[in-house]
């Protein structure tokens, strides 16, 4: 039990890291394709594609740069995760109204106070959105992480389907269900609140 | 201050700005007017360069606005935009203090400025400092909207039809507020409008626009007296009839045109039983072919009148004529002075159109000063 207790909190920290890390590239890629006219499709169809590699497979290959363990899960998670946060952030860049990019600019800001001043906190409500996405798919997609030799919730279902040990199997499940739907709920609520207050 | 050559902006194969030639002068209240789609926008934009024209250029301070960072030109622009555009992120007291921060004043500058300014516009600071815009009526949002352009005190100030969407009376007492906000401080202020009362109201001078031509540029009164396009001329409607008439009236608009004419070979009796019939005094005497001979007083006939004779005979000239055309102070003169107590208003071919008597005339200029009257 002990057990299980250390590696839900693994799996959630392994998460947390790759998210972390994938918030802070994914609005900076989100506002380079936002900035940028002909990068912006390059950078979305790049962050697309990367989605559709199915997992095993990205992580495979990410192994034979990284090598076994946490680093390769990590990585393979802060790919999965740019989609949804680079998207949400260039949709809620383009989507400010452009009466209000105006006034930004009329009032005599430069282009990085118009950013970080008016643009990025009108957008935040949708790139958050976008992060909980990216969280709550991540949370599911690290029990592969077992696989390449990487710790968390992996381990016990893994382990479970070997020995064909239904309850082993459930133990490992149930907490990664209750996370997802914990963050699930809870980023949902922030989220409501930052729309609310964004009007 | 802010002068336009030869400014020019196409999107397209559209001409948006049209060779304008322009000058404002310090401490200068313009109106920028015109009908939808003119222009207003663009040329304003043009001065903080949120558009750039494709040739001519815009001098402010004796400085080719190319020449300075557009960043720092536009601090020292206050800018109003049409749709209020206050950012729903920030606060009311952060949405004022804008500009000021991005000029670094200091935290109690700031302070005091927000404060200040909210007083100006009855806006307690307590009440409303720490709203956001969302939390604000369209009246209090067009407000904060202003102030925010007054905020770091630029010298000039545009404004984008300020205060479209306001009822009536909020209206008024922000037109009135921002023209005492000018006076005071001085400002040299450039403001959008389509409408024409608000124009007459806070201008100096008004500068008309049509497809991205500038039509006129006067004083609200200059304006008035000679709008110089007929578009301006529907544009000022209204005002037109109050306070322009006067100037534009000829001698048809102030007579009756139903009178009673006779030939001159109607028989003098049958002259008298027509006026006693319809109660008149005198009557027009027309030639055959319907031209003006004179006029011919009962009083006259009475006194020279044979039976069965021509009333030719007994026409006298002495009654005041005048062109239908001619100015209307022209034939409130000849009145005045007629012997006869009216003036005779001819056509151009000479045959009578009708005739101005003190009623006729008291009559049109009621008209003229309260609109069309019932009675
Ligand atoms: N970015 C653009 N691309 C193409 N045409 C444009 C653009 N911006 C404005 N126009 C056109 O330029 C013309 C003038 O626009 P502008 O906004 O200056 O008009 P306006 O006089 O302010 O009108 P309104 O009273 O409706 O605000 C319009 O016909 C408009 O459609
Ligand atoms: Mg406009």
């Amino acid at each position: 039990m002990a057990d299980l207790f250390f590696l839900t909190i693994e799996h959630m920290v392994l998460v947390l890291i790759a998210i972390v890390i994938s918030t802070a590239f994914g609005i900076l890629l989100g506002i380079i394709s936002y900035w940028t006219p002909y990068l912006d499709k390059i950078i979305l169809w790049t962050v697309d594609s990367l989605q559709t590699i199915p997992s095993l497979a990205l992580l495979s290959i990410l192994m034979i740069f990284f090598g076994l363990g946490n680093v390769t899960l990590i990585v393979g998670l802060i790919l999965y995760s740019l989609l949804p946060i680079v998207r949400n952030t260039y949709i809620g860049l383009t989507g400010v109204s452009p009466h209000l990019k105006d006034a930004a600019k009329g009032m005599g800001m430069s282009k990085l106070q118009r950013m970080f001043k008016v643009e990025l906190p009108l957008s935040f409500p949708l790139i958050f959105s976008g992060i909980k996405i990216a969280t709550v798919t991540a949370l599911s997609i690290a029990v592969i992480g077992v696989l390449i030799g990487s710790g968390g919730l992996g381990y016990p279902i893994y382990r479970g389907i070997q020995t064909m040990n239904f309850s082993a199997i459930i133990k490992g499940t149930i907490p990664v269900v209750i996370m997802a739907v914990i963050f699930d709920f809870f980023m949902s609520k922030i989220e409501q609140k930052l729309v609310a207050r964004g009007k | 201050m802010i002068q336009f050559r030869n400014v020019s902006k196409r999107y397209g194969k559209k001409t948006i700005l049209d060779n304008l030639t322009l000058d404002i002068k310090a401490g200068e209240f313009v109106i920028l007017i015109g009908p939808s789609g003119c222009g207003k926008t663009t040329t304003l934009k043009t001065i903080n360069r949120l558009i750039e024209p494709d040739s001519g250029e815009i001098i402010i301070d004796g400085k080719d606005i190319t020449k300075v960072d557009p960043v720092k030109l536009r601090r020292t622009i206050g800018y109003v935009i049409q749709q209020i555009g206050l950012f729903p992120n920030m606060t009311v007291e952060q949405n004022i203090a804008v500009v000021p921060k991005l000029l670094n004043y200091s935290k109690e500058e700031i302070d005091a400025i927000v404060h200040r300014l909210l007083e100006l516009v009855n806006m307690p600071y307590e009440e409303n400092a720490k709203k956001y815009p969302s939390e604000l009526s369209g009246g209090q949002q067009q407000r904060i909207g202003v102030l925010r352009a007054l905020a770091a005190s630029p010298p000039i100030v545009l404004m984008d039809e300020p205060f479209g969407a306001l009822d009536p009376v909020t209206r008024d007492s922000l037109q009135e507020e921002v023209k005492k906000i000018q006076k005071k401080l001085g400002k040299t202020i450039v403001f959008v409008t389509h409408d024409m009362d608000e124009a007459i109201r806070l201008a100096d001078t008004i500068v008309f626009m049509n497809d991205g031509k500038v039509l006129q540029v006067a004083s609200p009164e200059e304006m008035l007296q000679n709008p110089a396009d007929p578009i301006i001329k529907s544009f000022l409607g209204k005002h037109m009839n109050h306070e322009n008439n006067a100037a534009n009236l000829v001698a048809s608009d102030f007579m009756r045109a139903k009178v009673l004419t006779v030939p001159k070979t109607k028989k003098t009796l049958e002259c008298i039983e027509l006026m006693s019939r319809r109660d008149v005094s005198s009557l027009i005497v027309v030639e055959e072919d319907d031209t003006y001979l004179g006029t011919v007083s009962v009083d006259k006939i009475r006194a020279q009148g044979k039976a069965g004779k021509e009333i030719k005979e007994l026409v006298t000239v002495e009654s005041m004529t005048v062109t239908r055309n001619s100015n209307a102070q022209e034939a409130f003169e000849l009145l005045i002075a007629s012997p006869t107590g009216y003036v005779v208003v001819l056509n151009d071919d000479n045959t009578v159109a009708g005739l101005i008597t003190k009623t006729s005339m008291a009559k049109a200029m009621g008209e003229a000063l309260w609109g069309e009257m019932t009675q």
